[in-house]
């Protein structure tokens, strides 16, 4: 990580605990660029997370409040915090697994209930944290440490479950996209009430390496090929789109 | 900071309340800033009343998702500085097991009312039991102690939810109010106040705030946006809230220290009443709805001139082990009446030296005093 970013670091705490390749660790650098172009006082944030790879995001590396909760459990222990203190600026940080799976109700109903909360959902289609089994965003056939014959279920969209559920912001935005990302998530930031931003990330280490996804530098250009903005994928064709990740604002 | 007296915001007075009711009110009382729970009998009108009565005195309440949505943004809404209640029954109270084992590792002062039904499971919904006692105690997994009060009355439902925050704070727990269906849903005359002593937790910037010098103290709580920097974690921790998972000295003096805070207090946290103790050869030992039975039957016996004599409980956990080692080296029998197969009367055995008989009703109803009565006759 550049120096100027170093700031929003907790002093002593050495390296990160991140796997070689791993997007996640872009995800924290993308989210410290967003907080940085606002502005943002650290003082005024509370960043909670849940447990996973993706939960180690904030905790302890970001120099603000930070609240570790359960698996699973983020969005309600955050919606406790906000509505006590409406001051405190409040981002919500966990993996899909976290948000999706064990605390997939606690996100359609915090989405529902719009309470100003910007969640960052690191998707990595797997759960990292445990030796990557399968999770509701595995996609299809796709093999796991639970999943040795391929998924066989269908993965969730969880963009437009969380819009479904009445978000006022949502977006997807790969890794492989920071500046977009960067956009993306000062506009979650901005927008008052539930702003969803699933980010799309490799985790090579696990998911890719079952799959003969290749090396790291070999998922995140995968990843760039994969991924279409909305407004460019609304002209292709159902065939065109097969295998293709939509990003963008949805 | 500490104890202070402040003024109650319900008018000094008599008033008619249900259990349910008198929670509620007891919560505004201790100046409670929020509550979140998910209805469920017989816990549901303290939630209902709250929802209008926060309305009034500004604080926040929420209806959420399930129990385990309630228990996690208490905790969540205590850490942003308020005072922090929810309200179930046994069903809630399983699901919530998880977030109290949480608040316990992170020091988080919250109040839990279990408004007890029969179980296992969705048993009888409207039925009266205590059947969750040991929950209470073992619920959450990995070693810690609980505080877990017993209310026998509706006036005792109001002040001892005032205890429970108090309680909270002083120590940075999760406190446990171990209501029943039968006091829950009781009407009875309630005394209020004019004044109300509250403790409220104690702040120190800059200081550790999971970490104290002694093996048993407490450390000073700030609130997020006081910029703190707070790491909070359940993941074992250093003073500092510095997740430390690999170190056997961290671990075990986290650990301990959070034990001795509430085994090293039992003088300031344990309650109880002693009644006809002064001759008594048997004694029944009890606590929540049973104990009001219990005095009805043991003051007909002493009208028929018989020696015996009754210990309420009004603190169930820590266990009131001094108290129950002390009368059992003094009396020749001691009956222990609960709704339940058997919780509180195995702890009873292990501190009393001398016979201890249990009297088990499992059927949704109260044990009426004519069952003591007769239990007392056999025990002679
Ligand atoms: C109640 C509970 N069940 C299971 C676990 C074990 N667990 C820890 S992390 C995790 C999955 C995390 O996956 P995800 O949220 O996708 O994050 P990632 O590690 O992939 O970033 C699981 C199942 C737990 N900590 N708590």
């Amino acid at each position: 990580m550049v120096r100027e970013l170093e700031k929003y670091l907790r002093p002593g705490i050495g390296i990160t605990t991140y796997c070689p390749g791993c997007g996640e660790a872009i995800l924290m650098g993308l989210i410290l660029r967003a907080i940085d172009e606002l502005q943002l006082n650290m003082d005024d944030m509370l960043f909670v997370s849940g447990i996973g790879c993706a939960a180690w995001i904030p905790s302890p590396y970001f120099n603000a409040d930070t609240l570790h909760t359960l698996h699973g459990r983020t969005i309600v222990f955050a919606t406790g915090a906000k509505l006590v203190n409406p001051k405190l600026k409040v981002m919500v940080i966990s993996g899909d697994g976290d948000l999706a799976d064990i605390g997939g109700n606690h996100l359609i109903h915090g989405a529902r209930r719009n309470i100003d909360l910007t969640v960052i959902c690191a998707n990595n289609m797997n759960y990292g944290m445990t030796g990557g089994q399968v999770c509701s965003t595995t996609p299809l056939g796709a093999l796991t440490m639970t999943t040795h014959q391929g998924n066989p279920f269908c993965p969730f969209d969880l963009c437009q479950l969380v819009k479904a559920a009445g978000a006022a912001y949502v977006a997807r935005y790969a890794v492989t996209q920071p500046f977009a990302m960067i956009r993306g998530i000062k506009k979650a930031l901005q927008t008052e009430g539930f702003a969803f931003v699933e980010a799309v990330t490799p985790c090579p280490v696990q998911f890719g390496r079952r799959n003969e996804l290749g090396r790291p530098a070999d998922m995140l250009k995968d990843l760039m090929a994969k991924c279409v903005m909305r407004e460019k994928a609304e002209k292709l064709s159902p065939e065109e789109l097969k295998d293709k990740i939509i990003t963008g604002e949805l | 900071m500490g104890l202070q007296k402040v003024k109650s915001i319900l008018p000094a007075g008599s008033y008619y309340f249900s259990g349910d009711e008198a929670v509620a009110e007891g919560a505004i009382a201790a100046r409670c800033g929020y509550c979140a729970g998910y209805p469920i009998t017989p816990a549901t009108e303290t939630l209902e009343r709250l929802s209008i009565r926060f309305g009034e005195t500004g604080a926040v309440f929420m209806q959420m998702e399930d129990e385990i949505a309630s228990i996690c943004s208490c905790i969540g809404a205590s850490w942003a500085g308020a005072k922090a209640l929810t309200v179930t029954s046994g069903p809630g109270f399983s699901l919530m097991q998880e977030g109290i084992g949480y608040a316990v590792f992170t020091e988080t002062p919250v109040v839990i009312v279990d408004a007890q039904r029969t179980g296992p499971s969705t048993g009888q919904a409207t039925r009266v039991g205590s059947g969750d006692i040991m929950q209470a105690k073992w619920g959450s997994h990995g070693d810690y102690l609980i505080i877990a009060l017993s209310p026998w009355s509706v006036q005792e439902l109001y002040d001892q939810t005032i205890i429970a925050f108090n309680l909270a704070e002083r120590f940075r727990v999760p406190v446990l109010l171990m209501a029943e269906e039968a006091t829950a849903h009781l009407r009875e005359r309630v005394q209020v106040s004019g004044e109300v002593e509250l403790f409220s937790r104690e702040k120190k910037a800059g200081a550790p705030p999971f970490g104290t010098r002694e093996n048993d103290g407490v450390p000073p709580m700030p609130a997020f946006g006081e910029g703190e920097k707070l790491l909070v974690t359940g993941s074992t921790h250093d003073e500092h809230g510095l997740r430390r998972i690999t170190h056997p000295d961290i671990h075990e003096k986290l650990v301990t220290r959070l034990h001795n805070k509430i085994l090293h207090h039992g003088q300031e946290i344990i309650q109880y009443e002693n009644y006809y103790l002064e001759d008594a050869t048997v004694v029944v030992v009890c606590y929540g709805f049973t104990a009001r039975s219990s005095l009805f039957a043991v003051e007909r016996m002493r009208e028929e001139g018989k020696q015996i004599g009754m210990i309420r409980l009004k603190t169930l956990w820590p266990f009131a082990n001094d108290v129950i080692r002390d009368i059992g080296s003094r009396v020749k029998k001691i009956l222990v009446p609960e709704m339940n197969l058997g919780q509180v009367v195995g702890e009873v055995m292990k501190y009393a030296s001398c016979e201890v008989v249990p009297y088990n009703q499992v059927n949704g109803e109260i044990i009426h005093p004519k069952t003591i009565t007769e239990q007392l006759r056999r025990l002679g």
